[in-house]
C-alpha cells in the first residue's frame, strides 16, 4: 500500500491536517503524567510496526508538502542551510545514509542503484531522478547535505566530533522550535544548549554528551522532545518571530482546540562512517489539541503534564501566555482516571495494530 | 557494542613480532565503512575466559570488502596477542565489533603531521588512505629501532613526505625540526609509546603550538598484576580479579553488564564509582583527572587495578 500525500500548507492559510492514521501513529512524547528533563535516550529503529519508530527515516502523509514548505523557506533565507568547509565528507555520509535507508524501507517510493561511485537515485513522490558521482559535488545541483535534506522531512544538524566535544558545523534547519542555525553554527554542545533552563544544574548535558560521543554506527539512538506551537507552522524560527510570535495572542477558549498544536521532535543520532561526524535529525510532528484528545489517554495525560509543569519550562518553551487557556481546555478531557505507562494509546483508545503499516 | 562473526582470510607475518590478519564476512557481504584511525575489538575465547582486545584498522576506510589489523606479539602481556599469533588460523571465525574511532583526523586542518613510534604506525595506515583520497597535505614520520622491526614498511609508499627514522641506522627523529616551520592550521597526531607522546607534547609546547592542534593515542593494554578482590555494592557479590585478567573482564565473567568502547583507558565509557577504598587504586588510564585519581572515588575497570584491604564499586 502506498502513502496518500496531503496537499496542505504550513503558513498563511494553514491547511495542514492529520488523517485518522496520522493521529493514531502520532509520537506522543509523555510516558507518564509529569515531565522533567532527562537523558531519555533509547535505541532507534525499535518501535512497533506502523509507528514513526520502526524505520530509520519515517516518511508520512506530510512529506511532499513539507518539502515544498522547506523550499519556500530556503528561497527567502538561504542561510537556513550551511555547511562549514570541513563537513563536506559528512554531507556525503548523510546522503548515503538517507538514500540507502529510504530505498530499503520504502522500495515503492525510492530507488537507489549504485555502480561503484556512479549512483542513480529516483524519488517518486517528488518526481526527482538524478545520476551523479558519489564524492563529486559538481555532479549534484546542491552540496550533498543540502541535496538530500531537501528530500527528507525534519531538520538536520551535522555535528563534528573533536576535542571531546560535538560542534554544530553543518545543518539544514527550516522547521525548528525557535533556534537558529545561523546563530549556532560553529558552536559546541554546551554553547548551543546554554539557553536551556535547569538542565545544566542537573548535569543532563554532561551525561548526554558522553552518551552521544559513543553512539556507534550500529547503535543509532533516539529521544523525543516537545514544545507547543500556535498554528501548524514548521518555520518557527527566531528570524521570522515577527510573523509567528504575534499569532500566540490569537488563542481564545473557543479556538484553542484547533489552533494550539503539540509539537513533538523525534530526535535521532547516527554515527557517520567516513567522517566520524554525528548526524542529528530533528523530525517535527504536529497535532492540535482537538485531534490529540481524541485519544483519551493522551488527553488525560497532557492535561496533567501541562498543568503541573514548572513555570520556567513553560516560559522557555514559549507557551506560558496561553497555558491557562490550554489547561482549562484539556481539563474537560481529564476525568481523573489512572493512565497506563508508556506513550502508546490504550487498546480501548485506538487499536494500534489496526494502523496499517505506513499508509 | 555489537560484534559479528567474521572469517580470518589472511594471516601474514610482517616481522618476527608483528602479524597481519584480514577478516571478511563469511558470506562475502560488505562490512561497514569507517574513518581513518578507527579500531575494532576482537573477541578471543580461550579456556573459560573471553578476552576482548582493541586493534586499529590498517586497511582502507572506504573498502568494505574486509578489515585488516596488525598485531604485535607481547610476550610479557596478558596473552591476547600470543593467542592471535599462536591460536588463530585462516578459516577461523572470530567475533569482531563494528569500527569505532577515538583517534580521528581533524578535518579542519590545513595540513596533517603524523608521528608514529613502532607499532603505533597502525592507526596511521588507514588515515593515509583517507588523506590520499581527500588530497590534503600531510607528512608522516615513522620511527622504529630497525628495518627488521618496522612492520609498517610494507604498507608505506615511497613518497617524499613519508619519512623513516630508523635508530640503528643513526637516523633518529628530530621533533623540534618536524614541529618548527609547519604552516598555520597544521594538526599533529602521535601514536606510540608514552615517552614519544610526551616528547611531542613537550616539543609542541616549546614551539607554541595550540593544544587543540595536538592529538594522540596511546595503545594501552590492560597491564597484568597481582590478583585482587572487589565487592559489588549493588549485589554484595565479591569477585577475584586474576593476575592476567582486567577488572572489566572479571565483571563480564560474572555477567555484570557494563558499557565499554576502547577497553584501553581512553574513552571513559566504563567509568565506575568507588564507594569504598581501603588501599590504593593503580590508575592506569588516560581518562580520569588527577583530582579524581587522588580522591580514589572512581576507577576505570578496563585497565586499572587495586592493592589493599577493601574495594567496593557501584556496580
Amino acid at each position: 500500500m502506498t502513502i496518500q500525500f496531503n496537499d496542505e500548507t504550513f503558513r498563511d492559510d494553514y491547511t495542514f491536517f492529520n488523517s485518522p492514521v496520522a493521529i493514531a501513529r502520532f509520537p506522543f512524547p509523555f510516558d507518564k503524567d509529569d515531565y522533567m528533563y532527562s537523558v531519555n535516550m533509547e535505541p532507534h529503529e525499535t518501535g512497533p510496526e506502523g509507528t514513526p519508530f520502526d524505520v530509520r527515516f519515517d516518511v508520512d502523509e506530510h512529506y511532499v508538502s513539507e518539502m515544498r514548505d522547506r523550499a519556500i523557506t530556503l528561497d527567502e533565507d538561504p542561510l537556513r542551510c550551511q555547511s562549514l568547509p570541513h563537513m563536506e565528507l559528512a554531507g556525503w555520509d548523510l546522503l548515503e545514509l538517507i538514500m540507502v535507508s529510504k530505498a530499503a524501507d520504502y522500495p515503492d517510493l525510492f530507488t537507489l542503484n549504485r555502480d561503484g561511485d556512479r549512483w542513480h537515485w529516483i524519488n517518486k513522490p517528488l518526481g526527482i531522478e538524478q545520476r551523479f558521482t558519489f564524492g563529486d559535488p559538481t555532479t549534484l545541483p546542491y552540496g550533498p547535505m543540502e541535496y538530500i535534506t531537501r528530500q527528507a522531512q525534519g531538520d538536520f544538524a551535522v555535528l563534528d566530533q573533536r576535542e571531546d566535544n560535538l560542534w554544530m558545523d553543518a545543518g539544514m534547519v527550516t522547521s525548528q522550535a525557535d533556534w537558529s542555525l545561523d546563530f549556532d553554527i560553529g558552536m559546541n554542545f554546551f554553547e548551543w544548549h546554554a539557553p536551556v533552563p535547569k538542565a545544566h544544574e542537573m548535569g543532563v548535558f554532561q551525561r548526554a554528551l558522553k552518551f552521544l560521543m559513543h553512539v556507534n554506527q550500529d547503535t543509532p539512538a533516539r529521544r523525543l522532545n516537545w514544545t507547543m506551537t500556535v498554528n501548524p507552522r514548521l518555520d518557527t524560527s527566531p528570524e521570522n518571530y515577527h510573523k509567528w510570535g504575534p499569532e500566540k495572542r490569537t488563542i481564545t477558549p473557543e479556538n484553542v482546540g484547533q489552533k494550539q498544536y503539540l509539537r513533538v521532535e523525534l530526535q535521532t543520532f547516527w554515527r557517520l562512517p567516513r567522517s566520524n561526524a554525528l548526524a542529528f535529525p530533528i523530525r517535527c510532528y504536529l497535532i492540535n489539541l482537538e485531534d490529540l484528545t481524541s485519544v483519551p489517554k493522551w488527553g488525560r495525560r497532557l492535561h496533567r503534564v501541562l498543568r503541573d509543569l514548572p513555570d520556567e519550562l513553560a516560559d522557555y518553551k514559549g507557551f506560558a501566555v496561553n497555558r491557562p487557556v490550554i489547561v482549562e481546555y484539556l481539563s474537560k478531557f481529564d476525568d481523573g482516571a489512572p493512565t497506563s505507562a508508556g506513550i502508546y494509546p490504550d487498546e480501548t483508545d485506538v487499536a494500534l495494530n489496526k494502523v496499517p503499516a505506513r499508509v | 557494542m555489537i560484534a559479528q562473526m567474521l572469517r580470518v582470510t589472511e594471516k601474514e607475518a610482517l616481522t618476527p613480532l608483528v602479524t597481519r590478519f584480514r577478516f571478511e564476512h563469511p558470506d562475502g557481504a560488505p562490512l561497514p565503512l569507517f574513518s581513518g584511525g578507527a579500531h575494532v575489538v576482537v573477541e578471543m575465547p580461550y579456556g573459560d575466559m573471553l578476552r576482548r582486545n582493541a586493534y586499529s584498522l590498517i586497511s582502507a576506510p572506504d573498502d568494505g570488502s574486509g578489515y585488516e589489523i596488525a598485531v604485535r606479539r607481547e610476550d610479557n602481556g596478558r596473552g591476547g596477542s600470543r593467542f592471535m599469533h599462536g591460536n588463530v588460523a585462516t578459516g577461523d571465525l572470530m567475533a569482531v565489533t563494528s569500527p569505532f574511532n577515538l583517534f580521528s583526523l581533524d578535518l579542519r586542518a590545513r595540513k596533517h603531521v603524523l608521528i608514529a613510534g613502532g607499532i603505533g604506525i597502525t592507526p596511521f595506515l588507514s588515515q593515509l588512505h583517507q588523506l590520499s583520497r581527500m588530497q590534503v597535505p600531510f607528512e608522516l614520520h615513522y620511527a622504529a629501532r630497525s628495518r627488521e622491526e618496522a612492520a609498517g614498511l610494507t604498507f608505506l609508499p615511497s613518497l617524499p613526505h613519508i619519512h623513516l627514522h630508523i635508530s640503528n641506522e643513526g637516523n633518529r627523529m628530530d621533533l623540534g625540526a618536524i614541529l618548527s616551520g609547519q604552516p598555520l592550521g597544521t594538526h599533529v597526531y602521535t601514536c606510540g609509546p608514552e615517552g614519544l607522546i610526551a616528547a611531542v607534547e613537550d616539543a609542541a609546547r616549546r614551539h607554541g603550538w595550540p593544544a587543540a592542534a595536538l592529538h594522540s593515542e596511546a595503545f594501552l593494554s590492560p597491564p597484568p598484576g597481582k590478583p585482587f578482590k572487589v565487592t559489588l555494592a549493588r549485589s554484595g557479590q565479591t569477585l577475584t580479579v586474576g593476575p592476567h585478567q582486567s577488572l572489566l573482564e572479571a565483571l563480564e565473567a560474572a555477567r555484570i553488564d557494563i558499557p565499554w568502547s576502547c577497553r584501553g583507558g581512553a574513552c571513559g565509557q566504563c567509568e565506575t564509582a568507588v564507594t569504598s577504598c581501603k588501599g590504593r587504586i593503580e590508575h592506569n588510564d588516560h581518562w580520569l583527572s588527577d583530582d579524581d585519581c587522588a580522591a580514589q572515588t572512581k576507577i576505570m575497570p578496563c585497565v586499572s587495578r587495586f592493592e589493599g584491604q577493601e574495594l567496593i564499586i557501584d556496580r
